[in-house]
């Protein structure tokens, strides 16, 4: 129960070498309380805790919907729902999860908190922005939820909405228009925080905070914003488009005006590829960071890892089209060459955290546990992603139950990476460390669930059901692969379960201190919580990780073979 | 600033790399003009970085030997509270029903998208609302 | 036990050790052997068509290396989580680059993208090749079903949701499939042909299948098209030849009967004019 307290030796902090260069005068302002903080607050922190708990929310909204998706497909003839709620649930789920959820926590949750501090910022760079951010997600959130509740239901077009079952003829009704103006609202949200994080790793760093020595988390944020700024206007303007063609009389993507329904999925894909790296690359740098910490070791092939984010970020822009191999009006050998380069620098990040795991001392604590789930989970999702980028392959298994599965393999990799990041960095934020039993109770129920889950799913697409189908037929060996899922789904829900109760049987009990898990970058040199501005003062900075150095001299990262002469008067000066 | 310019600059000139081999081989206009506009999209801030950079001393940020205190003067101006976030936001929730439930939303949508922004400029100028 | 067909009794003149050698030689030659014949399907099928069947040998070609590769890093995984777990408070090694090991395990997934790009190239070039041929079937689908139009034979099959309308194709030929569709776009999806291709509306998407095998094959829809999407069902009949041109003659008498009969009455769903569309152009 409490081999939480359980700390890896931290030497006492010597007293301070280096004031911060901020100064700390209006640290114990008296602000507004209450209510009213949270509709005022301009910190990052606070932003950043208001997104946590809103996207984990979300989270469990388009989890239950799942549950209820898995639920009608348990039997072939499922009549839990009928067709039209049904198409509406999984729209709604996509759309939660993908623009609600994922997103947000990836882009805007944790990094919000930790990439500031991660660099040594007394904030974002632009912190009413940052609170214009999350009021446009929160009111986007609340326009896409309330489809529920007008006339004709919720958007039902899919998560992707196609044109042309997307226009007026074939999906009227209000559901659609509020999905429209959520994805405008978020999709805002989105740029605005792209444009923050950006401003904020260019301008905001501490002194001796090279680029080269940025944790991987926020190498990867940046490459992230970057992306935000390249995919989200395009997405925006499509959603324009969408919009002027349902109301305004245009024809941009209906045949009978001369328009192209096609080119909707191309302005989606061109947004919605990029975003699979958005989602992913901040779990991949909560990821990296965690097995550092947890493993007592720098990150293996730190400059690799960077640039294999950049070489991701760089692909991503020239891969849109694996997603329509099957409309049969795209180049296929493009954009095949294309998604499986892909698979390189991936590759290279795998294998970096297994280095970086490779000889260390691991602590299984449940974020390194859940880290570990990440690993495995991901190599199943991305392997089989492999396939779909060939295609001839994708013409096989295209929206089938086989590519449901990949991205569920992939999603539900970032959930575990999300949860590592939870386990890790919520100390941080909050204070106060999570129950370890329960989390690891929590773990194996969302790693075994998650398997159980999906790799039933692989097999239902082989044997040919497609996906978004609320029945399917009676003679085939479906039922049985689609039992199996459903016992996984609940699983996981087990596992989500067992998060609220940690967290409230947790709340405020085991006071974290300041490095509870021996960590190596900036945000453990501060307090926990940070002070307003975040730090008292700053460590010298001689690599990517400050904090690692302040706390163990003569423990510095080393060539292979190497073993440098710790520089102890340059450590702390 | 030089490696921040040179993240930009060469992932712009990748997107340019990608586009030129794109439209040679694929002929394809909408994909041709987004992938452009990418790298328009990491060349102009990147160009301006890489301007800068030749035109500035290094930063205490971008000096790997650095010391703590070459970074001390003021940072710039944080506010720790505004209300004017709150008051877009909403001013936009309204703005985006009004594309839903009809035109008359749009009336208090943009009143308080006007009046945030009268606020939050003069709140700027002021330096921050503490 | 002798494999018989390796060591046949009485025939060979060789002395015993030089049987036992080339025995032993033999084994692993005839264990690759019959792995090569008996490779596992992964799941997969191979299918009625000539392409399902290539398409098959690629996805056994993926699988393989999948399976190597995510055994081999599933292993590294579990070796780093078993054997370098936390033993004792001390600070372990500080490596962190190895340049050697990081250029092998970037250069040689390069090598391997390649190898699956080409391999892939292969079976896709077969499988988009459009070899001229006299049967023709346009498709037409349409919320919520499939017409199947045979051109210049005045047969038309039509149905709608659970009718699950047939498509009747022979065998050992190349059939040209022309397919549009009437409203929103839908996936044309035969299991056995391991094959889909999206039903565009404004856009004529063509391709060829080659059956191989006689059979009735179950089809759907499989992009989302609205409503009774779940229930937009066919099936595609392979026959021999001379049954294909029977059944195409006996349809075509029975449409000049059924078009006398009521030659005012139209085919309820409204087809959209396409127009023909290059495969590799522009807009």
């Amino acid at each position: 129960m409490t081999d939480v307290l359980d700390p890896p030796i931290v030497p006492p902090i010597v007293p301070p070498m280096v004031l911060a260069p901020i100064e700390p005068a209006h640290e114990e302002q008296h602000g507004p309380t209450g209510i009213l903080k949270w509709i005022t607050s301009t910190d990052h922190k606070v932003i950043g805790m208001s997104y946590t708990v809103t996207a984990t929310i979300m989270m469990v909204i388009g989890g239950a919907f799942a549950e209820i998706i898995r639920a009608q497909l348990t039997t072939p003839n499922g009549t839990l729902v009928s067709f039209a709620q049904y198409n509406e649930l999984f729209t709604m789920h996509g759309s939660v999860m993908i623009y609600l959820f994922a997103g947000p926590f990836a882009f805007a949750a944790l990094a919000n908190i930790i990439v500031p501090i991660q660099i040594g910022a007394p904030d974002m760079a632009f912190p009413r922005l940052n609170a214009l951010s999350y009021w446009l997600y929160l009111t986007g959130s609340i326009t896409m939820l309330s489809g529920f509740f007008v006339a004709g239901g919720a958007a039902n077009f899919g998560w992707v909405a196609y044109a042309p079952l997307s226009n007026s003829t074939n999906t009227p009704g209000a559901g659609a228009d509020l999905w429209i103006g959520a994805l405008l609202l978020t999709g805002f949200s989105a740029i605005f925080t792209g444009v923050n994080i950006c401003a904020t790793v260019f301008y905001l760093r501490a002194p001796g905070m090279t680029m080269f020595r940025m944790p991987i988390f926020t190498w990867n944020l940046l490459v992230t914003a970057i992306l935000i700024l390249l995919a989200f206007p395009v997405l925006t303007a499509g959603l324009i488009m969408l919009y002027c063609d349902r109301h305004f009389g245009t024809h941009i993507f209906s045949v009978a005006g001369g328009g192209v329904p096609v080119l909707w999925q191309h302005i989606f894909w061109f947004w919605g590829h990029p975003e699979v790296y958005i989602l992913a690359l901040p779990f991949f740098g909560m990821v990296t960071e965690i097995i550092a910490v947890f493993s007592r070791k720098p990150v293996f092939g730190y400059k690799g890892m960077i640039f294999a984010t950049l070489s991701i970020g760089a692909l991503s822009l020239g891969v849109w089209a694996h997603h329509m191999f099957t409309t049969g009006v795209v180049l296929l050998p493009f954009f095949s060459i294309m998604s499986l380069l892909i698979a390189v620098p991936t590759g290279i990040k795998m294998f970096n955290w297994i280095g970086t795991m490779w000889r260390g001392e691991i602590w299984f604590s449940t974020a390194m546990l859940m880290a570990v789930g990440f690993l495995v989970t991901f190599l199943i999702g991305g392997l089989t992603g492999i396939y779909l980028a060939s295609p001839p392959l994708d013409f096989f298994t295209h929206d089938t139950y086989f590519v449901v599965a990949h991205f569920h393999s992939i999603v539900m990799a970032l959930v575990l990476g999300g949860m590592a990041g939870l386990y890790y960095w919520g100390p941080k934020m909050t204070g106060y460390l999570l129950n370890e039993t329960i989390g690891k109770i929590q773990f194996w129920f969302l790693f075994i669930g998650t398997q159980v889950f999906t790799l039933p799913m692989y097999l239902l697409g082989l044997r040919g059901m497609p996906r978004r189908v609320a029945v399917y037929p009676l003679h085939t060996s479906w039922q049985y692969l689609n039992e199996v899922s459903t016992v996984g789904a609940v699983l996981i829900g087990i596992s989500t379960i067992a998060f609220v109760v940690n967290v409230a049987y947790s709340w405020k009990k085991y006071p974290a201190g300041d490095n509870p898990w021996d960590g190596q970058t900036l945000e453990w040199f501060t307090t926990s919580p940070p002070p307003h501005h975040n730090f008292y003062r700053l460590p010298q900075i001689r690599s990517e990780r400050p904090t690692w150095d302040y706390n163990h001299p003569g423990h510095t990262a080393a060539e292979h073979g190497h073993h440098h002469e710790p520089h102890d008067a340059e450590q702390l000066t | 600033m030089r490696v921040e310019a040179r993240v930009l600059l060469s992932l712009g000139l990748f997107f340019g790399l990608m586009v030129t081999v794109y439209w040679f081989w694929g002929h394809e206009n909408a994909g041709s003009v987004m992938m452009f506009a990418g790298m328009l999209l990491c060349f102009v801030p990147g160009g301006y970085y890489y301007w800068w950079s030749r035109r500035m001393k290094p930063r205490p940020e971008d000096n790997p030997k650095a010391t703590q205190a070459q970074g001390a003067g003021v940072v710039g101006a944080f506010p720790s509270t505004s209300i004017w976030p709150f008051t877009m936001g909403m001013g936009a929730f309204l703005v985006v029903l009004a594309l839903v439930f009809g035109i008359w939303f749009l009336i208090p949508g943009l009143g308080l998208v006007a009046w945030a922004l009268f606020g939050g400029t003069s709140e700027g100028r002021r330096g921050g609302s503490r | 036990m002798e494999p018989p067909a390796l060591t046949p009794r009485g025939v060979s003149q060789r002395t015993p050790r030089w049987r036992r050698v080339r025995r032993i030689a033999a084994l692993p030659i005839a264990a690759l052997a019959l792995a090569g014949c008996t490779v596992p399907t992964f799941g997969a099928v191979p299918g009625a068509t000539t392409s399902s069947k290539s398409v098959y040998h690629l996805w056994q070609g993926f699988s393989i290396g999948a399976v190597l590769i995510g055994v081999l890093v599933l292993l590294l995984i579990l070796w780093s989580v078993i054997f370098h777990r936390r033993k004792s408070a001390n600070i372990p090694k500080q490596s962190q680059y190895h340049i050697p090991l990081e250029m092998t395990y970037t250069i040689v997934p390069i090598l391997i993208v390649f190898g699956l790009f080409v391999a892939t190239l292969v079976v896709e070039n077969k499988e988009v090749a459009n070899p001229t041929t006299n049967v023709t079937i346009n498709v037409n689908a349409f919320q919520w079903g499939w017409k199947f139009t045979y051109p210049d034979k005045n047969v038309v099959v039509v149905g709608q949701t659970t009718q699950d309308p047939v498509m009747v194709m022979p065998v050992d030929t190349n059939v040209h499939i022309n397919l549009t569709s009437s409203d929103v776009i839908h996936g044309f999806y035969v299991h056995a042909f391991n094959f889909s291709r999206y039903a565009l509306p404004g856009v004529l998407n063509q391709f060829t299948l080659f059956a191989v095998n006689t059979g009735t094959y179950n089809g759907q829809c499989t992009q989302l098209c609205g409503l009774y999407h779940s229930l937009m069902f066919f099936r595609v009949e392979v026959v021999p030849m001379t049954q294909y041109n029977a059944w195409l003659s006996s349809k075509a008498n029975a449409a000049v009967a059924q078009a006398a009969e009521n030659a005012t009455k139209q085919q309820t769903s409204s087809v959209v004019p396409t127009k023909p569309y290059k495969s590799q152009g522009g807009y």
